[in-house]
């Protein structure tokens, strides 16, 4: 049978905000346990919650982002359900009524787009932490992150496969580090994913049952749990079995899902609306200022890249993957100001490659935009040829010097002086008469040979253009 | 409305609540009552109300994002009954 794959996700994206969702505790990552847990976090009587006007702030930059409602009145809900790290016995979320809803986001696979729905984004507190080590049989609790602001952005079952489910999340992913309301830090959690994921007959309207993939942390175990998940089902369907709706935990090491609980037991949150929190209502005006202050999004940033430098769709939705890099791009193009294509090469393959292979962010780069536009200017005015280039790149990469005084230091201006080129090319005609004589007799495969031979003479300065030019003559 | 056994065990056991079964019966029975004094409020055509999210007509105020709470831990930690390494110790959570 020919089975199609339903996913939906769930991403939290914790809020980039100096302080919690409803204390004024630090939400600073990796302090000493508890040390930024005030007693709103720790849930001691008698406090009362106070929302952060920054996590709305940033809750409405998102709805613009994805073109959906900003909701003029929202309510926060209590959703109940014990667990140590959550002190208070419930979380204080929206239900009914959230903050944004009706959105969308396009992604592309394999050169085609499709246009995915969010169904509601709303605000949230996270969890503190729970330290499973033994603790002489006992478990370890960490509230510090309690309280922490989360935006759960739900979307639409659109997704039918994987790999679209990891374009959707890296599109997000993009989408709020543009909008500086989340870091994006997956291994310190900061960009959560739960997977709904189901399969049905192809052709069939109704869903199948789901399961929830929890703690998918980084884009690889999104794909590969997905998958190992869609082969389960299919397998079980397939062997006459029926799919539990209940949550599984990927398990990285072991690359496959496992039951954490079953829904029906567990899912009982009794939500209702949170006596200790007034409505939110969020005044037309001020949605407008936040409208007014939103940045270049990646899309807008893409048509502009193809259109302001020639970049094909290809290269302008590399370079704008993350907003670092399309900032680093556009300092080199700003200070080499040179063919944009030719900085975007550079960009996209060297400098790329090397980080790549040093497991460094574009921001970590060795190579300062303003060196390897200096570089990118002496390939333009021909200073040194293309390959003597990457000799440079390295040097660029291992040292603070500029492009300029590496070239000088280890003399590498390219020889463009016709009477010099001309002199080693009759130096090698004389030195191989017999390679001549072939040449002249039909041989053209030779050609290379004194290519070859010049390039050695001159450790690879000559200009190749010039080069060709003149043993074309001479010959 | 009358509520079943079930129903009663059910919902003491999401409230984390110990109950006695032989007094099940009798907060089933109670408990239906409470309900029904409730559903007297069905007779009110309510289709054109706006579900209320708070008793009081004022509107959510929002805090500066600002980091305001010291670090008081060590006070904090003085009413736990075990701590260790800055944590909060409590029975071992999963198996």
């Amino acid at each position: 049978m020919q089975w199609e794959t339903v996913i939906g996700l769930e991403i939290h994206a914790q809020l980039a905000t100096q302080s919690k969702i409803f204390s004024g505790a630090p939400t600073a990552y990796g302090a000493e346990p508890n040390t930024q847990a005030c007693a709103i976090d720790l849930g001691l009587p008698g406090v009362l919650p106070v929302l952060n006007q920054e996590a709305v702030r940033m809750a409405v930059k998102l709805g613009l982002a994805i073109g959906a409602e900003v909701a003029p009145y929202s309510v926060f809900a209590r959703k109940n359900y014990f667990y140590p790290d959550l002190p208070k016995g419930y979380q204080i979320s929206q239900y009914d009524l959230p903050v944004v809803a009706r959105g969308q986001l396009t992604i592309e696979v394999d050169g085609e787009e499709k246009v995915i729905g969010i169904t509601r984004a709303h605000l949230e507190e996270d969890a503190g932490k729970s330290l499973h080590e033994d603790f002489h049989g006992a478990t370890g609790i960490d509230l510090n992150r309690a309280g922490t602001p989360l935006l759960e952005i739900v979307s639409e079952p659109d997704l039918r496969s994987a790999r679209e489910a990891v374009a959707y999340m890296k599109k997000l992913h993009a989408l709020v580090r543009y909008l500086e309301i989340c870091d994006g830090n997956m291994q310190e959690g900061s960009f959560r994913c739960d997977a709904n994921v189901s399969v049905r007959p192809l052709g069939q309207a109704a869903f199948g049952t789901r399961a929830e993939i929890k703690n998918l942390n980084s884009f690889r175990f999104v794909e590969r749990a997905i998958n190992h998940e869609i082969e389960r089902q299919i397998e079980l369907l397939e062997s006459g079995g029926q799919v539990v709706q209940e949550t599984r935990l990927y398990d990285a090491n072991k690359d496959e899902t496992r039951s954490m609980r079953s829904k029906e037991e567990a899912n009982d949150y009794r939500y209702f609306p949170d006596p200790d929190l007034l409505p939110l209502v969020i005044d037309p005006a001020f949605i407008e200022t936040v409208r007014s202050q939103l940045p270049e999004l990646p899309d807008q940033k893409r048509d502009r890249f193809k259109t302001r430098y020639g970049l094909s769709a290809y290269d302008a939705g590399v370079l704008t993957a993350t907003r670092e890099l399309a900032d680093y791009y556009e300092a080199v193009v700003r200070a080499a100001a040179a063919d944009p294509k030719l900085c975007a090469n550079w960009v996209m393959g060297e400098l790329s490659a090397a980080l790549n292979k040093a497991g460094l962010e574009i921001d970590q780069s060795p190579v300062e935009a303003e060196r390897l536009a200096g570089l990118i200017q002496r390939i333009a005015d021909e200073t040194i040829s293309g390959k003597i280039a990457k000799q440079v790149f390295e040097a660029l990469w291992e040292s603070g010097e500029s492009a300029d005084a590496v070239i000088d230091r280890q003399g590498l201006r390219q020889i463009t002086d016709t009477r010099a080129i001309e002199a080693i090319i009759d130096a090698i005609i004389a030195a191989n008469p017999g390679q001549v004589e072939q040449y002249r007799a039909g041989k053209d495969k030779l050609f290379g040979f004194f290519v070859g031979q010049a390039m050695k003479a001159t450790e690879g300065k000559a200009n190749p253009a010039q080069l060709n030019e003149l043993l074309k003559q001479k010959l | 409305m009358s509520l079943s056994i079930e129903n009663v065990n059910r919902i003491a056991w999401l409230a984390r609540l110990a109950i006695d079964a032989d007094k099940v019966e009798a907060y089933a029975h109670d408990l239906s009552g409470i309900l029904d004094f409730v559903a007297r409020l069905e007779d009110v055509d309510t289709s054109a109300v706006k579900p209320m999210a708070h008793p009081l007509e004022q509107i959510q105020r929002l805090r500066p994002d600002l980091p305001t709470e010291p670090d008081q831990r060590q006070h904090f930690q003085r009413i736990a009954p075990r701590v260790e390494a800055g944590l909060y110790l409590v029975p071992k959570v999963i198996e």
